[in-house]
């Protein structure tokens, strides 16, 4: 809780609570969150490098299996439970099948200032799990509905900033080989914590900005914010310990299943369900999942992943 | 310099929807178009801009009065029901008619 990033976020909270002038320009937040998301891509990239990739290919589909089932848990959920539309529901469950890369950067800080290793190709499976969700999402509100413009779709997540940049990172990485990043690596990782530092201040303000429509939607969003991750983040442990993961990477799936998406899964829901209400789907995301993960989950993850390889780990 | 009549449609709406408007512009005769960041507060509530959910755009084109119709009336037959948009216009005298 000391950590200094999760202080910057608690900051960034406090300042959007008081209305405080405070705000990163856009540009110097896209600036942020683009440093972000290469330095994540590279550093996938580098482990790559040293291994041959079909190895991973087991890993890949169970994640993307993982990614579709998700959302089919979290749609009768909030369907029965929360009595909300078939829109709403499918939107919702979309944003808690895909992935938060906030939350993610903040789990590797995480385990880099405890010193706990991971497979570090995992930023690969942050990409493989972006869009499953989407796909699904699309579905459960549509059906195999003719009106679904898939080209647009396609194009909205694969040439969309997260995935791109994710994917380029990647690819630079393993091209390049631990080497050949060397040169930069000051920049992309020895800066990483208060890149870090500067993109969760501005998400402190945002995330505040969300609370107060939390008001609007009730207490459902409230437990569902919350019940969800921890159910995912069940199920990303335990295919974790089935995928044979050290205690850090196994952690780090598990954060990755109870993170939700606020950037990749709105901007395509927006496009395929625009009947959805955006704002109800971000306030689920950011005004609760988020700050959950970031301030107690991804702690209790690691606790979670200590456990379940005492006992079931090899 | 002679100025001659023409429509400004200006729209204001989410930004994640620049570039299905852009391509229907084309479509509906608008010769061009420019493009700003905007920030505002409506009856969908406050967009602060600071990111890509959060941010609106303000869409101009300048052209003749069938294509101005023709775009404000795709925009309210695609558009009004569920995404934030204002969309208004006037008439303005321009240069460089041929532009347009």
């Amino acid at each position: 809780m000391s950590d200094p990033i999760i202080l910057f976020f608690i900051f960034g909270v406090f300042a959007g609570l008081v209305r405080s002038e405070l705000r990163l320009p856009s540009a110097i937040y896209d600036f942020l969150s683009l440093t972000l998301l290469l330095a994540i891509g590279l550093k996938g990239g580098i482990e790559l490098a040293k291994q041959p990739f079909l190895t991973l290919a087991p890993q890949i589909a169970a994640v993307f299996l993982m990614g579709l089932l998700l959302p089919l848990v979290a749609f009768p959920l909030l369907r029965l439970a929360g009595k909300l539309n078939r829109a709403d529901a499918a939107s919702i469950a979309a944003h808690y099948g895909s992935v938060s890369v906030g939350t993610f950067a903040v789990a590797i800080a995480y385990m880099n200032s405890r010193g706990i290793s991971y497979e570090e190709h995992i930023s690969l499976l942050l990409v493989v799990l972006e869009i499953p969700a989407i796909l699904v999402g699309i579905l459960l509100a549509r059906g195999l509905s003719k009106q679904t413009r898939w080209g647009t779709v396609a194009h909205e997540i694969f040439a969309g900033k997260g995935v791109i940049l994710l994917l380029g990172g990647l690819a630079i990485g393993w091209i390049a080989g631990p080497a050949g990043v060397e040169p930069i690596a000051p920049f992309f990782f020895g800066l990483f914590k208060g890149v870090l530092a500067l993109f969760l201040l501005e998400m402190g303000v945002i995330t505040a900005s969300k609370l107060g429509s939390l008001r609007r939607y009730g207490l459902f969003i409230v437990l569902f914010g919350i019940g969800m991750p921890l159910f995912s983040a069940l199920i990303g442990a335990s295919l974790g310990i089935l995928l044979g993961f050290s205690t850090g990477g196994v952690s780090m799936l598990a954060t990755l299943a109870a993170s939700a998406s606020y950037i990749a899964v709105p901007a395509a829901m927006r496009i395929s369900v625009p009947e959805a209400n955006p704002t109800l789907s971000l306030s689920a995301s950011l005004g609760v999942t988020f700050p959950f993960n970031v301030l107690v989950g991804i702690p209790l993850y690691y606790d979670l992943a200590v456990r379940l390889q005492t006992a079931f780990g090899a | 310099m002679s100025l001659k009549n023409k429509i400004l449609v200006t729209i204001v709406t989410e930004a994640s929807l620049e570039s299905a408007i852009c391509k229907q512009l084309g479509r509906l005769g608008a010769s061009g178009h420019t493009i700003t960041d905007a920030r505002g507060k409506g009856s969908q509530g406050q967009r602060g801009g600071g990111w890509d959910a959060d941010s609106n755009i303000r869409i101009e084109v300048i052209c003749n009065e069938t294509v101005a119709q023709a775009i404000t009336d795709f925009a309210q037959s695609e558009y009004f029901d569920n995404f934030a948009m204002v969309v208004y216009s006037h008439p303005v005298s321009v240069a460089r008619t041929n532009k347009f």
